[in-house]
């Protein structure tokens, strides 16, 4: 799986950066957002791929790496999504205002309105 | 040896003192400045029999010393002798300038620049240690620069203040590279291995770069062709300054290092072919571009570049004798030059002028100036029984000496020959143009002699140069011997100073020049009228040239690259990204260790083939942005799918309900939004793009390959076998958020919180959203939404706090909890209208956040009662019914915290998007 997953972070980066590469705010905001899976899941494997251990520790035993998923990327992660998320709400907010503004919702302001 | 550091320290104390004294009258402050000069020059009095016992007196503090950056200082003949210059020249120059200095020149200031530069020039004479010595030659460049552009306010001083920095600056990044690679060569900087060293130095490959950027230092330093034309716009400064700096010591500086590193560097033909030429056509060029100055200062500037060439000539020639000559030389020009340039400025004082056309027949207002001047006058020109003929004779003697090439066997005398004829003549010009030659034409004032003390200095350095000049074995002869002893590290070489050496080469050559320079001035007075000369500075308008290129190429490199393009900023950072991170790929390959082939599963193929569809599906309608926004959901659906089939059920929660939160925020948004994008205009650029981020997400996915194939070393052993014990839950995650990793939390919601309230910035009043952009008034919604929204308010409630209450053991937590609360308000709102967003101007969520991160910070000050450090938990647990035991900890006050940011934060931002859409309406 691990090959298939890189190759699937790999994806998304490139999709990503090809969508924010384009002129309209728009695609730039789709861009991130596949990014932002991208980096996500990327940090998140870097704790290794465990599937069925989950890092809850039951009451009386001793966790390990050996039976329990790395607790420490997830935990990173958790706060990276919401972050995201709060990044993507900014990101729309701006590209109203710039839309508003210009007339134009192209990234650098200019050249009329795409539809 | 303490007498050394506070030698060096004098006049830098006296800058500071005078920096800090701002309001001191001229008297004053000349005071503080020449006591420092003063009391430099006892103690270099002190010093004075030890080095002539051929003595090396020393001192070193290390400063970093695996820089090979000692402070250390050296005094030898050489560094004794120069510094004997710096200070009696200094002591003369601030006497004179307390009486030069007008009323509205702030006193303190230039005698703080003043001192500031002589304790550079100590620096630079003493310095024990290479790199030592080139932050004081910076530090002299430096007080150049504040010097000349004293009077600020004259564009001219500000325009030569920054020709003579660039220039000599430049000069100076030079002589740190070549004093790095010599310090390369020798294996130390100190000056005392340097000086020892130099058959291995010449012996180096790298001799010749290290020398040629020595030589760069000192001719910028020391104004040599073609880098002179800084020393005459460096005449803007006051007068004392060009004196003291221009003319005494600071551009001898670059001459001072080239007889400094003689033993290091000189004794190659490459020494005598890089130095040399440069010498005389410095020489040359200086002497005859004197003689055609309309201005009494521009005279004397060209006079001092045309002998530093002279010095710097004798140098190169680089035998025994040619050193007397060279230092003898030094010592004879500060003495003249120095008293010439007071006497200039006298002048300048007393009648307002320095132009040769307006200026004539003083003789009648100012003889005893007059006298002086002349005396110093045909001391440059190189009359007998004046210092200046002593030196002259014996370069005149070295230039006939000359050993190499037939060619400059016979360009170095002939070149010597004419600019002694031209000395002469320019020197008569100063003398006939300005005391005879007629009568003073427009003066606003009737010249007279200036004060008393005004005068000493000249006086002081005139009577020099007639005793040196008529007695010279028996004054200067001993300061002479110490000098050449320091240049050569060794005994002097035999020679005789005196002014008759009988019917010789050199004095025929003496006495063709003293005629043919008079014949010279008066021929060319008559034949074309030295006046009607007007002359602009070739070299000025070529710096002007160059500056303006290099600054129009930079513009043009900054409008290349900064084309106001996000776009293409964007395309350059990815592009960038690429280069550096797939450089050291490509060279030093991947690295990939043995796969863990951890099995997918069909679930796991499933989630993997779902993420590509969505993907594929976003580029292929990404234009047509509803179609987009739901395949973007699709892929955030399979991503916490992967995260639910590899361990990480808090994960997938939060990515689902954000999922969820981001759609409908991106709808809410692209109602002011065009629903398409247009069509590539350049179908080019869109595959240039396609091969950038290509070329991206494949580096990327090798990295994360590599990284996965590799062994790993976590430390979460430690939170996982430390999460119930000391955390107080099971949920290893939600323990690390808040408890182990809480301040990074806090951060983290503080961020959140901030974004919530930029939005809320941004879109709040007009919004600026125009009435073009006013979107239909909403449809009623379906009256089953309005029934379920009732329904699912409480339940979301419900849930919620549910999720808040399990999640330090079980998947939940603030973040999880506070989404799900968010979302449940929002779908109440889609139902029942914006009325459920609470106060039209966000202000009910405003205040969610702040309580929240008050009560975070709370939380993690609670600590405290239980004698921990900032946010540790402790852990007695309720218990609860329905959901079991409730740990009551400090975490648990945290997390709420957390719980009300992010949804107070996300309701925040809802509410905005959705108001815009509301306030547009009731238009």
């Amino acid at each position: 799986m691990e090959l298939a997953l890189s190759i699937a972070i790999g994806l998304l980066i490139a999709a990503g950066t090809w969508l924010a590469l384009r002129a309209r705010t728009f695609d730039l905001v789709l861009g991130l957002t596949l990014l932002s899976y991208a980096v996500n899941l990327a940090i998140f494997a870097m704790g290794r791929l465990a599937p069925g251990k989950p890092p809850l520790v039951r009451e009386g035993t001793a966790g390990a790496l050996a039976t329990h998923a790395d607790p420490l990327p997830q935990a990173l992660v958790l706060t990276a999504i919401v972050i995201s998320f709060a990044m993507t709400a900014l990101l729309l907010a701006i590209a109203v205002r710039s839309r508003a503004a210009n007339r134009s919702d192209h990234v650098d302001g200019g050249g009329g309105d795409g539809a | 040896m303490t007498a050394l550091p506070l030698l060096l320290a004098l006049p830098f104390v006296a800058a500071l003192a005078l920096a800090a004294l701002p309001r001191l009258s001229r008297t004053a402050a000349a005071l503080v400045a020449g006591a420092a000069t003063l009391g430099g020059l006892a103690l270099l009095g002190g010093m004075a029999g030890a080095v002539a016992d051929g003595e090396v007196l020393r001192f070193k503090l290390d400063w970093l010393p695996s820089l090979g950056l000692a402070f250390s200082l050296r005094v030898d003949g050489l560094a004794w002798m120069f510094a004997a210059i710096v200070l009696g020249i200094g002591a003369l120059v601030v006497l004179y300038a307390r009486w030069y200095l007008a009323d509205e020149d702030p006193p303190a200031r230039f005698f703080a620049m003043l001192s500031l530069f002589m304790g550079a020039m100590l620096g630079v004479t003493l310095a024990g240690n290479l790199l030592l010595l080139v932050v004081f030659w910076e530090l002299t460049s430096i007080s150049s620069f504040l010097l000349i552009g004293f009077w600020h306010r004259r564009a001219d001083a500000r325009a030569g203040a920054r020709m003579a920095l660039t220039i000599t600056g430049m000069g100076g990044l030079c002589l740190l590279a070549g004093v790095l690679l010599i310090g390369r060569i020798a294996g130390s900087f100190e000056l005392d291995v340097v000086l020892a060293a130099g058959e291995a130095i010449r012996a180096h490959a790298l001799y010749e770069p290290a020398l040629a950027l020595v030589l760069l230092g000192a001719f910028t330093k020391s104004a040599q062709f073609p880098f002179h034309s800084w020393l005459p716009h460096a005449m803007a400064a006051p007068t004392p300054v060009s004196a003291y700096l221009h003319s005494a010591t600071m551009v001898k500086a670059g001459v001072f290092l080239i007889a400094r590193l003689h033993p290091a560097l000189a004794g190659s033909e490459a020494w005598f072919w890089m130095v040399v030429p440069v010498g005389l056509a410095t020489l040359v060029v200086g002497a005859a571009l004197a003689l055609v100055q309309q201005d009494l200062k521009g005279l004397l500037a060209y006079s001092t570049i045309s002998h530093l060439g002279l010095i710097t000539l004798l140098f190169g020639l680089d035998t025994e004798l040619a050193v007397v000559a060279g230092v003898f030389h030094i010592l004879n020009h500060a003495t003249f030059k120095a008293s010439l340039f007071m006497a200039a400025g006298i002048i300048d004082h007393e009648t307002g002028s320095r132009d040769f056309r307006r200026l004539n027949g003083l003789w009648k207002h100012m003889p005893v100036t007059g006298a002086l001047a002349i005396v110093a006058s045909l001391a440059m020109a190189g009359v007998p029984l004046l210092n200046g003929f002593l030196s002259k004779e014996m370069f005149l003697a070295e230039t006939l000496a000359t050993e190499s090439h037939a060619l400059m066997e016979f360009l170095v005398p002939a070149g010597a020959l004419v600019a002694g004829i031209f000395a002469v003549a320019y020197s008569l010009r100063f003398v006939h143009d300005v005391f005879f030659n007629g009568e003073p034409v427009g003066l606003d004032r009737v010249p007279h002699e200036p004060p008393r003390f005004m005068r000493v200095p000249v006086e002081v350095l005139v009577v020099l140069c007639l005793v040196v000049g008529m007695f010279p074995q028996h004054t200067i002869g001993p300061l002479l011997a110490l000098g050449v002893q320091g240049v050569l590290q060794g005994p002097a070489p035999e020679y005789k100073l005196a002014i008759w050496h009988g019917f010789n080469l050199p004095l025929a050559l003496s006495a063709i020049g003293l005629v043919g320079g008079v014949a010279l001035y008066f021929g060319l007075q008559r034949g074309i009228n030295l006046h009607r000369i007007e002359r602009a500075s070739t070299g000025k308008r070529v710096f002007d040239a160059l500056v303006r290129r290099l600054v129009d190429l930079a513009r043009r490199v900054t409008r290349a690259l900064e084309n106001g393009s996000l776009q293409r900023y964007l395309l350059l950072l990815v592009l960038a990204a690429v280069v550096l991170g797939g450089a050291p790929l490509l060279e030093a390959g991947p690295g990939f260790g043995d796969p863990p082939g951890t099995p997918a599963g069909i679930a796991g193929w499933l989630a993997l083939a779902l993420l590509v569809a969505g993907v594929l599906a976003v580029l292929r309608w990404y234009r047509e942005r509803l179609l987009a926004v739901i395949a973007v959901g699709v892929v955030g659906l399979a991503v916490s799918l992967l995260f639910v089939l590899l361990s990480a059920p808090d994960l997938a929660l939060t990515q689902l309900l954000v999922e969820v939160a981001s759609v409908l925020l991106i709808l809410l948004a692209l109602r002011f939004l065009p629903q398409q994008s247009p069509p590539e205009r350049r179908r080019g650029r869109a595959w240039l793009h396609g091969v950038v981020a290509g070329a991206f997400g494949a580096g990327v996915a090798t990295a994360v390959y590599a990284v996965l194939t590799r062994p790993t070393r976590s430390i979460s052993d430690y939170f996982l076998r430390t999460t119930v014990p000391e955390g107080g839950g099971a949920n290893a995650v939600n323990v690390i958020i808040v408890d182990y990793r809480g301040f990074d939390t806090l951060g983290e919601i503080a961020v959140f919180g901030i974004a919530g309230l930029l939005l809320h910035a941004l879109l709040r009043g007009r919004a600026g959203v125009p009435g073009t952009l006013v979107p239909p008034q909403p449809a009623r919604p379906a009256f089953l939404l309005q029934v379920s929204a009732q329904v699912l308010l409480p339940l979301a409630i419900a849930v919620s706090l549910y999720l808040f209450l399990r999640g330090h053991n079980a998947p939940g937590g603030g973040f999880i909890a506070g989404l799900v609360l968010a979302l449940g308000v929002a779908l109440q709102a889609l139902a029942a209208g914006r009325e459920a967003l609470g106060a039209p101007d966000g202000r009910t969520w405003q205040a969610w956040i702040a309580w929240g991160l008050v009560v975070a910070t709370l939380g993690g000050i609670g600590s405290f009662l239980f004698g921990h450090p900032f946010l540790t938990s402790s852990t007695p647990y309720v218990d609860l019914p329905l959901v079991g035991a409730v740990p009551f900890a400090s975490a648990t006050v945290f997390d709420t915290g957390v719980y009300l940011v992010v949804a107070g934060a996300t309701l925040l931002m809802l509410a905005m998007l959705a108001r815009v859409h509301a306030q547009a309406g009731d238009r």
